[in-house]
């Protein structure tokens, strides 16, 4: 009954069709031509023809492998220790630049590496710097989308209580989020600054100088850290704001329903708004997960990828790539295989938060 | 609004007084200077006596921001929409002729024999563009340190060698009387590294790409040379001489002013700003002789037509009428940048003989080497500024400019060559 | 409740507007940091950023950034540019993507979960990847105007808007919300009668405050900060937006307190636009409170 009532192909399509149609046309389209690219080697400006060259693109990005290297051994086949007690190893770069018996480990690089027993397991990639950026991209996301949710739900929480001046707590909450990102990256350069910047100033200060202070986008160990901290703060309004309007949507009979019936403040979420919040909450998480895949331009105004790649994220290579280096064809390439593992993590997503 | 409002002003000045406005036809022109007022005052006289001086073409502009000037230009040749005359960074000014978008000026080339060798952009044979002015980078320091210190000052004919300069940041860093002994502006991304730090590496004996074939950069990005200048890049940073690559931006804008470091490395275009913010006994030092002279980046904005100019004879009309010394002159006093010859540069109140930034005018003269010529320095620029940041975050310097050869070779290898 | 200790009540009540304002210091300091940098000279604002005084109105303070930011660039041409392409496309936008959601969520037809499933799949691509087939696709596209047909969208308004109308995102925003509202209410009216068009004039639009303000402060935010886009295609000043023309501002020796000032005016637009969307979407939820 219900289901005949809402069948109608024609309103449907009617209704549908001049929004499918804006997207097919204006994301759709480019991005097969994008996928197309990236089987080619198209550069951004040349003049030379463009040629067919299949999946080359991905054969140079995706190839890895594991070297493992004996330790040296001096003249009797004794291993030789090197100045940190270790044993010491020949370069890497001796297998795999310009050496005839290691075709195969030809032009990689060293990723990391493990020990086994005296050997070295070393991993060598052919483009180390995108493989760091697929690590990096999936740290950020790992950490960002669960902190970056719960705490807009903190907040979207906090602030709809009924209380005099609330809506000015809940412009403040959203202000940084309506100054542009690349605004706010340059500001947390003077903020991270390593001699005196801000935030070593406060915590010195909190500290009663305790605290020495640290190069906070200049090491390698907390570079990416703080640039995810500094993306949380500055998004977390924007989600706050998503939580809320699901929060609104709640019945206020259901909280007068339970707290007639004595329910605790934990209780009342657990059984009345989390439930209500379902589909806020795909959303929500959805939405962040996406955003922090698409992380650019704090990488691209506060660190280029550096110290040492331990910031370079995929979308800032595909755009290093694909307009700084002119290789269209790569930057494409960078964007089918970002798609394609986005698209398999969101089918995993879905299927575990699938209605029941 | 306002730029173009003067613009639209000044062409209907002209027009009426010339009164041939319909006789004339438009030659479209692209600048890079959106937001410099002054540059766009002078821009625009020099257009408005263009159009007044002859009744066959009149010169519109568009002005561009600087910072995206470049990705402007790509984006409009790959939708078919560039303008006549085309104003181009002098190192990138290859890429765009090899890729088809630009076209050989037809003014005679001794035209421009005056002319700084920085300023003229040549490729496959054939002048491309040419510049007005040309930029020069120097060691900034206070003759009051070099007092303290007891360092000789050196000279365009005496400069320091390396042990000289090593000596002298040493003597920086253990007087205490700055936070960093030597200033070399890691904030500055981009075209700022080669720009500028692609010089030590000549010095020193090497080179981005080996500039005899333009087919590889083995032996010159990763030879014994640049091994040196590798490790001592590396020392620069190792050694505590130097902010890395985390170097706040205002640090670098006011570090040296403020008395930060002792030394920078910056340009003639903050020459003034300094001298302005009252740093009266500022000197501006050659560069260090590592070993194979004294070396300095040369190369700035130059004037071009593009391949697609129905207009070309109107274009390269306006370019020449541009390069004359009143002009050049006008630049310089107006954005204190290097005019493009030594009649000009006496018509300039900093450049002229015992002006405050004549010895830029030397620099530029004696020690500049434009970057490589060719149309895969685009990509080289990102693969050496990738490669120097690395090495002063603490990478193996061997493992990093073998990599940076590699990519630049195999870059070289997708491109058929180049066209080289 | 009904033993509240009115001491008790009134300490609790301090302790939340403390949280409160704590965690509104974490946040608002940008915006403080922009404002009270945008009266200082250079030098001095370089000087504070390491300290406490970034955030105080000391010093020597004008309105010299100001005068000579609008000196420096059309700032009055660059912020009705972005306001008029804002403006539109956020308009369009909430029609297309809340009829296309309406259709998804409550309507059943051939081809609807294949449709939704790969509007939900373009919310993983990130422009910045698309960017340059689209360029090559909108310089060849017709357009028939005021002077008959043209052939290349380059240099208008249209090119801003037009490809920016229908988003994944927003698409998905307002079917999550539609599948909250009761379904009851749809078929209540299709039995009475009423038009598909009617349903979604009437019925679902009038409760879809909350989520109508929510896409449109996104988008607004999404539009408002346009940078890649508008620099690719619009060579001319006359159609610059706000983004495009911050990049006056980085020269050769940035000018700081310039750029501070510019972005404060333009941040005012934005700032205006979220509040009065908040009143809608506060007074529009008094009035709902639909879910059951």
């Amino acid at each position: 009954m219900a289901s005949k009532l809402t069948t109608s192909n024609r309103a449907g399509w009617a209704f549908a069709l001049p929004g499918f149609g804006l997207i097919a046309m204006f994301i759709v389209v480019p991005f097969f031509f994008a996928f197309f690219l990236s089987l080619t080697n198209q550069r951004l400006i040349s003049p030379n023809p463009t040629e067919f060259i299949g999946l080359s693109n991905y054969k140079n990005l995706l190839s890895i492998s594991v070297l493992t290297i004996d330790p040296e051994t001096d003249a009797d086949g004794q291993v030789l220790i090197g100045d940190d007690g270790q044993p010491s190893y020949p370069a890497v770069r001796s297998f795999t630049r310009n050496n005839p018996d290691f075709p195969q480990y030809n032009g990689m690089r060293e990723w990391f590496r493990w020990q086994s027993g005296d050997q070295a397991k070393v991993v060598v990639a052919k483009d180390v710097v995108f493989w760091k950026s697929l690590r990096n991209t999936l740290m950020f996301v790992l950490v960002v989308a669960p902190l970056q949710g719960a705490i807009a739900l903190g907040l979207a929480l906090l602030v709809n209580q009924k209380l005099r001046g609330m809506n000015i707590y809940r412009a403040i909450y959203f202000m940084p989020v309506v100054v542009s990102i690349v605004v706010v990256s340059l500001l947390f350069r003077f903020i991270y600054d390593g001699d005196d910047g801000l935030l070593n100033n406060i915590l010195s200060a909190l500290s009663f100088g305790l605290f020495e202070g640290r190069d906070w986008l200049g090491s390698e160990s907390s570079a990416l850290g703080a640039i995810m901290g500094m993306s949380i703060w500055q998004a977390v309004g924007f989600h706050m704001v998503i939580w809320l309007s699901g929060l609104q949507t709640i019945s206020p009979t259901l909280y007068e329903a339970s707290s007639i019936e004595g329910a605790s403040k934990w209780q009342t979420f657990r059984y009345v708004t989390w439930p209500g919040l379902r589909n806020t909450a795909v959303l929500v998480l959805i939405v962040i997960t996406m955003q922090a895949f698409a992380l650019f331009a704090q990488i691209d105004v506060m660190t280029n990828g550096g110290p040492l790649d331990s910031t370079t994220t995929v979308v800032f290579q595909a755009v290093e790539r694909g307009y700084g280096k002119q290789d269209i064809s790569g930057g494409a390439t960078i964007s089918v295989i970002l798609f394609l593992l986005v698209l398999t993590i969101s089918l995993i997503q879905r299927y575990l938060t699938r209605e029941k | 609004m306002k730029l173009t409002t003067t613009l639209a002003g000044a062409l209907a000045a002209s027009t009426c007084l010339a009164g041939m406005a319909s006789a004339q036809t438009d030659v479209t022109m692209w600048y890079h200077g959106a937001g410099n007022d002054v540059e766009a005052n002078i821009l625009n006289t020099l257009i408005e006596d263009f159009n007044g001086s002859q009744g066959d073409y009149r010169v519109v502009v568009e002005s561009f921001p600087q910072e995206s000037y470049n990705d402007s230009v790509v984006a409009a040749a790959l939708a078919g929409n560039l303008p006549d005359i085309i104003d181009v960074d002098g190192p990138v000014m290859p890429n765009w002729a090899w890729a088809g978008y630009m076209q050989p000026l037809t003014i005679d080339p001794s035209k421009f024999d005056a002319f700084l060798p920085g300023t003229k952009g040549m490729w496959d044979g054939k002048l491309y563009s040419i510049g007005l002015w040309d930029a020069a980078v120097s060691l900034y320091a206070r003759q009051s340190t070099l007092d303290t210190l007891g360092l000789r000052t050196p000279t365009l004919d005496a400069p320091w060698s390396k042990v000289e300069f090593m000596g002298a940041l040493e003597a920086a860093k253990t007087s205490g009387t700055c936070e960093y002994a030597f200033d070399v502006g890691m904030a500055w991304t981009g075209e700022w590294y080669p720009y500028a730090f692609s010089p030590f590496l000549q010095s020193f004996g090497g080179d981005i790409v080996d500039r005899s074939t333009y087919k590889t950069a083995e032996g010159a990005l990763n030879g014994d040379a640049a091994q040196e200048f590798g490790a001592w890049w590396q020392s620069l940073f190792t050694e505590g001489y130097t902010p890395g690559t985390s170097q706040d931006p205002a640090d670098r804008d006011t570090g040296f002013i403020d008395g930060k470091y002792c030394f920078s490395w910056n340009g003639n275009w903050a020459a003034v700003a300094t001298l302005d913010a009252g740093v009266d006994d500022v000197v501006f030092l050659p560069s260090p002789d590592f070993g194979n002279g004294s070396v300095i980046g040369a190369g700035s904005w130059q004037f071009g037509v593009s391949a697609s100019s129905d207009n070309a004879e109107g274009a390269n009309a306006f370019i020449e009428f541009a390069t004359q010394d009143k002009y050049l002159a006008a630049f310089s006093d107006g954005i204190g940048l290097i005019p493009a010859t030594p009649t000009a540069a006496a018509l300039t109140t900093n450049y002229a003989e015992g002006g405050p930034l004549n010895v830029y005018f030397g620099l530029s003269e004696g020690q500049a080497l434009v970057r490589p010529v060719s149309p895969a320095y685009v990509v080289q620029a990102k693969v050496f500024e990738k490669a120097l940041a690395d090495i002063a975050n603490g990478a193996d310097v061997a493992d990093t400019l073998d990599a940076a050869v590699d990519e630049i070779n195999a870059d070289i290898e997708k491109n058929s060559g180049y066209g080289h | 409740m009904a033993t509240i200790n009115p001491d008790n009540h009134g300490l609790r009540l301090a302790t939340r507007y403390v949280v409160l304002t704590l965690i509104a210091v974490i946040f608002i300091f940008p915006l403080l940091f922009m404002v009270m940098s945008s009266f200082k000279p250079d030098l001095q604002l370089l000087r504070d950023t390491s300290g406490i005084r970034a955030f105080l109105p000391v010093g020597d303070l004008s309105f010299d950034n100001y005068s000579a930011a609008f000196k420096r660039a059309p700032v009055g041409t660059f912020v009705f540019n972005s306001v008029l392409v804002t403006g539109v496309t956020v308009a369009l936008s909430l029609f297309f993507c809340s009829l296309a959601a309406f259709s998804f969520v409550f309507l059943n037809w051939k081809g609807r979960n294949i449709l939704l499933s790969i509007i939900i799949a373009t919310l993983i691509v990130p422009f910045e990847t698309i960017a340059i087939p689209l360029l090559l696709l909108v310089s060849k596209l017709p357009w028939i105007g005021l002077e008959g047909l043209q052939i290349g969208w380059l240099n208008t308004y249209r090119v801003q808007i037009i490809p920016w109308i229908a988003d994944g995102l927003t698409i998905f925003l307002f079917v999550q919300y539609f599948k909250d509202l009761p379904r009851e209410l749809i078929e209540a009216s299709r039995v009475e009668g009423a038009s598909w068009w009617q349903i979604y004039t009437k019925v679902v639009m009038p409760l879809a405050g909350p989520v109508m303000a929510t896409a449109a402060i996104l988008k607004f935010l999404v539009m408002y900060n346009q940078y890649l886009w508008p620099l690719i295609v619009v060579q001319q000043e006359t159609y610059r937006p706000v983004m495009v023309g911050l990049q006056y501002f980085f020269q050769l020796n940035t000018a700081w307190g310039e750029i501070m000032a510019y972005l404060t005016l333009i941040t005012v637009p934005v700032l205006a636009f979220y509040l009065v969307l908040q009143r809608a979407f506060i007074a529009s939820i008094a009035s709902t409170g639909v879910k059951g």
